[in-house]
């Protein structure tokens, strides 16, 4: 009874996100409308309760609770502050975009929900604990793309929602071929019998798993809904969709992985190729783009890349979970912090438009500077820290091959954030001028008041510089 | 000491950058005030520093998980460029106390850059190294894309960035494999040239050697790698072109002694050829496209990557080890290092003038002047001088260096030296030849009323040369801080 109790704290974290969602609901539904933002100030509140439980617990010893269906350990703790830090950015920046909205409270809730999802994902020690996160994570996000209620949201909720009904089945049946093969659902009862299982089987049932996850965070080849739901929905339900799922989906495919032997099926090695796969296609396609959220959208499936070189030498080397964790806290305030750049500027659609805005908004771009050279890898940046960290873990893990091929990416990913910066920076020309003060819809866009996105982004950047500094104790916290 | 050296230009670079009320007089004051400080804090360094080793050591912990930490210290190597870098920052600003193009955001970006360059060559931790190294370009992409007056000036600056940028991270996979290679796994220089991790490996040091020279080598920059650099000289403001070839190209060669040389010794025995054969094309090459400009910018842009090959061909002699004198491999590498400093201050020099040259006559075209000695006296003396210098005339700096470098790679590499040699006469001809064009014969140009060389330019330019001078006349106080050094990089090259 006492250790039931024990491991029902453990969980408080979870326990506090979903109380918020729930109290947040039941609140908007007794809030009139321009009081809604006290229900999405209840669900910011839970989600900081909850990021400082998870704070409160950490360092305490690795172990796996409820039979063993869920572990509380060092990934665990990370996912979840991460996740709480990135869910308020997102609320915080999608200010200027849901208030006054009749469904304001909705989005602070599917954004609970889904942060819970991806922490369940992520803590998850058997199948189907990851199956129940997987649903937990992706239902609310099919909701989030549409809320706009917009046709081009409705076509990026239906996008996403296809391909992640698809991939769910597909993980459901890789789930039960494991549990087949391996003889339990559990990673530790499955580390004990997959080594003996027959290869093909094996092999199948991790594939299968491992393209839900694929999808959950946008990696090639289940990145399509990424530009479409990028361009359809709303900025800070974009933001959100590219930053937070990542967390989970990837610390969840490191801890599958190095439950499934290498020597049965060389996983690294597929790994290795969906990372150069999406590193490479997400450059290729963010080169030509013109409007800042395709190109954003792009830049998280090659960024995906990026952290998928440490799953891929999971546990071949000692720093390859440090620096996964420490890679993914620096891309998601990076990432949001480019989105929020984007949502303070809802009139501004392409890159043109940004043409002499340095001078008229020079903290702003200026954020958006620390940010896109954040996620090239420039130093000081968190990201930086968190290239050369994964970079080396991989080198560690003997695959140096993928270090040269994300090195040579990395310099060409330079050339499509600096097609953003240029213009940013440029003087402005007469034409740039008058277009985005131009007549039309952009008056109405305009008096939007864009100060909370603004502030994001900023401090969103002033993160990101902060973490590349002060890398040194995070890492060593980090460390398993 | 060092730190506040580093970091000093850093707090008026941010009160620059955010107080948007600095009245542009007092933003350019305030840069040459904050250059002048760090020229007299470099000197004060310079007095207190005990050789031989490494003086004004700081280490403090940074990313201990990662293996980096903030260690900066300077030595016979490093001291001489630091100061070479604080004096040409400071005729960067007093050349821009004309600058009438935003001077606010200018000084501060030339401050900020002023901290990477220092911080690079104090740098004692290759992810320092390396923080500083990229920063450098970030902050030059903006110095070329701002104020840059080529049309094509954006561009120019696009491709500086991606050119040295893809250089930068093939230095740091080098620099992962060294961390790698070491035991316990560090970025610590001293640690990594104590312990020299790749050596006896084989195939891997190689490699690893291979992109950390591809790395600098971009930088430097040397045949093949060295097409960024024209048309970022072209489109850059002259300030910017004096601190990118006088401070940033150094860059470059400074890694091949502190980095490339120390660290991965039998790798560079066995690559040394190939870096002379590389060192020996680069000013052969540098020297005849350089004749072939019609344009003053682009011909002492290439006149860097001729004067760069000599340093290649020093500090790859200083490789070929077997059955040469140890002292002639030193000589070799304190002539590659007094190259660093003399080419510093010379092309800055000369890139100052190019600028004085495009903003009377609004071209950099030879052909569209003549006759200027009898117009613009002191522009043509100031002119003349760097380019006697730039040629290696005895009692200038050039001779200590390339003589030294001469004198040092004739043992090792006689047949490289000689093709070499034919460098110098190269130079002659072609700095001679542009003289000729742009300061004698029949006047062809339209120049406004006061066409001579300001007050404030005369500040700038004269200093360098003045010092170019005295180096020239008295080397031994460079010589004795930089031979020790270069005597412990010779000998950790031959273990």
């Amino acid at each position: 009874m006492n250790g039931m109790q024990e491991d029902t704290l453990a969980l408080l974290p979870e326990m506090l996100l979903l109380a918020g969602a729930i109290v947040a609901l039941l609140a908007g539904s007794f809030l009139p409308r321009h009081r809604q933002w006290v229900a999405t100030l209840l669900a910011a509140v839970a989600v900081g309760a909850s990021g400082l439980a998870a704070l409160a617990a950490a360092g305490g010893a690795a172990r796996t609770i409820y039979e063993s269906s869920y572990a509380v350990d060092v990934a665990t703790t990370a996912t979840r502050i991460i996740v709480a830090i990135a869910a308020l950015l997102s609320l915080a920046l999608a200010r200027p975009r849901i208030t006054g909205s009749p469904r304001e409270t909705e989005f602070a809730v599917l954004v609970l929900l889904a942060s819970l999802g991806t922490v369940v994902l992520a803590g998850a020690a058997e199948l189907l604990v990851l199956a129940v996160g997987y649903l937990l994570a992706s239902i609310p996000l099919y909701a989030l793309a549409g809320w706009g209620r917009d046709a081009r949201g409705a076509e990026a909720a239906l996008k996403l929602y296809l391909l992640g009904a698809l991939l769910g089945i597909t993980m459901l049946l890789g789930i039960a071929v494991l549990f087949g093969v391996g003889g339990g659902t559990t990673y530790a009862a499955l580390a004990a019998g997959l080594p003996g299982a027959p290869a093909a089987a094996v092999a199948l049932g991790v594939v299968a798993t491992l393209a839900g996850l694929l999808f959950k965070i946008g990696a090639v080849p289940a990145h399509f809904w990424v530009p479409d739901a990028v361009d359809g929905a709303t900025t800070p339900a974009a933001a959100f969709l590219t930053t937070v799922p990542k967390i989970g989906g990837l610390v969840a495919a490191y801890r599958l992985l190095v439950t499934v032997p290498d020597t049965v099926v060389d996983w690294r090695l597929l790994v290795a190729l969906l990372a150069v796969a999406s590193i490479t296609l997400g450059n290729l396609a963010a080169f030509t783009q013109d409007r800042p959220r395709r190109l954003l959208a792009y830049s998280t499936v090659s960024q995906v890349g990026y952290l998928l070189m440490a799953v891929a030498v999971a546990g071949r080397s000692e720093q390859a979970l440090a620096a996964l964790l420490f890679y993914l806290a620096a891309y998601a305030v990076t990432n949001l912090g480019a989105f929020a750049v984007v949502g303070a500027l809802p009139q501004h659609d392409t890159l043109d438009a940004y043409r002499g805005l340095g001078r008229r908004r020079p903290a702003l771009i200026g954020a958006l500077l620390v940010c896109l050279l954040g996620l090239v890898g420039t130093p000081p940046t968190a990201v930086f820290v968190g290239k050369l960290t994964v970079f080396s873990a991989t080198w560690d893990g003997g695959m140096q091959w993928l270090v040269v091929v994300a090195a040579i990416n990395t310099v060409a990913s330079l050339y499509y954030y600096l097609r953003w910066l240029a213009p940013a920076f440029a003087r402005e020309t007469a034409s740039a001028a008058t277009g985005s003060d131009g007549p039309g819809g952009t008056a109405v866009l305009a008096a939007i008041d864009t100060r909370w996105a603004t502030a994001t982004a900023l401090v969103a950047a002033v993160l990101a510089l902060a973490l590349g500094i002060a890398a040194g104790p995070l890492l060593e916290g980090f460390a398993p | 000491m060092l730190s506040v050296l580093i970091f000093l230009p850093l707090l008026p670079a941010a009160v620059l950058a955010g107080w948007r009320g600095v009245p542009d007089a007092a933003a350019r004051w305030t840069w040459v005030v904050a250059s002048a400080v760090e020229v007299v804090l470099v000197a004060a360094l310079w007095i207190g520093y005990q050789g031989p080793g490494i003086g004004y050591e700081t280490a403090v912990a940074w990313i201990p998980a990662a293996g980096s930490s903030y260690h900066v210290g300077v030595d016979g190597l490093s001291l001489p460029l630091l100061a070479m870098t604080a004096v040409v920052f400071l005729a960067a600003a007093v050349y821009s106390l004309a600058e009438q193009n935003r001077p606010r955001p200018f000084a501060a970006l030339f401050l900020a850059l002023q901290t990477t360059c220092m911080g690079l060559f104090a740098a004692l931790d290759l992810i320092l190294f390396f923080v500083f190294f990229d920063l450098s370009i970030v902050g030059m992409y903006f110095v070329i894309a701002g104020w840059g007056h080529g049309r094509d000036a954006a561009r120019s600056a696009l491709t500086f960035f991606l050119y040295t940028f893809l250089g930068s991270l093939a230095l740091l996979l080098g620099f992962i494999g060294l961390y790698v290679a070491a035991d316990p796994h560090t970025f610590d220089m001293v640690e990594l040239t104590r312990t020299a991790p790749l050596a006896g490996s084989g195939a891997a040091g190689g490699l690893v050697l291979t992109a950390i020279l591809i790395g600098l080598a971009i930088k430097t920059p040397t045949i093949p790698f060295h097409t960024w650099l024209p048309p970022a000289h072209t489109d850059a403001p002259a300030a910017g072109s004096a601190v990118l070839a006088g401070v940033l190209l150094k860059m470059g060669t400074y890694g091949f002694v502190r980095i490339a040389m120390p660290m991965l010794p039998d790798a560079w025995r066995g690559y040394a050829t190939v870096i002379v054969v590389v060192g020996v094309i680069s000013v052969l090459y540098g020297a005849l496209v350089a004749l072939a400009q019609t344009s003053f910018k682009r011909m002492v842009a290439y006149t860097s990557v001729n004067h760069m090959g000599y340093i290649l061909l020093a500090v790859g002699a200083a490789g070929i080890v077997a059955g040469t004198d140890p002292t002639a491999r030193t000589v070799a590498v304190t002539g590659a290092v007094t190259q660093m400093v003399s080419h510093g201050l010379i092309t800055a020099a000369l890139f100052l003038l190019a600028g004085v040259l495009a903003d009377r006559g609004g071209s950099y075209e030879l052909d569209a002047y003549g006759g200027l000695a009898a117009d613009t006296p002191r522009f043509a003396t100031l002119t003349a001088v760097a380019a006697f210098a730039s040629l290696g005339l005895p009692g200038f700096s050039g001779f200590i260096a390339e003589f030294q470098i001469f004198a040092g790679s004739l043992g090792s590499a006689p047949v490289a030296t000689a093709a070499a040699l034919l460098g110098i006469l190269l130079t002659a001809g072609l700095l001679l030849w542009a003289l000729h064009r742009l300061f004698l014969g029949p006047r062809r140009h339209e120049l406004p009323g006061v066409a001579d060389v300001r007050p404030s330019e005369s500040w700038a330019i004269a200093p360098l040369l003045v010092l170019v001078l005295l180096i020239g006349v008295f080397p031994a106080p460079l010589l004795d801080v930089i031979e020790p050094a270069s005597r412990a990089v010779v000998e950790l090259v031959a273990r």
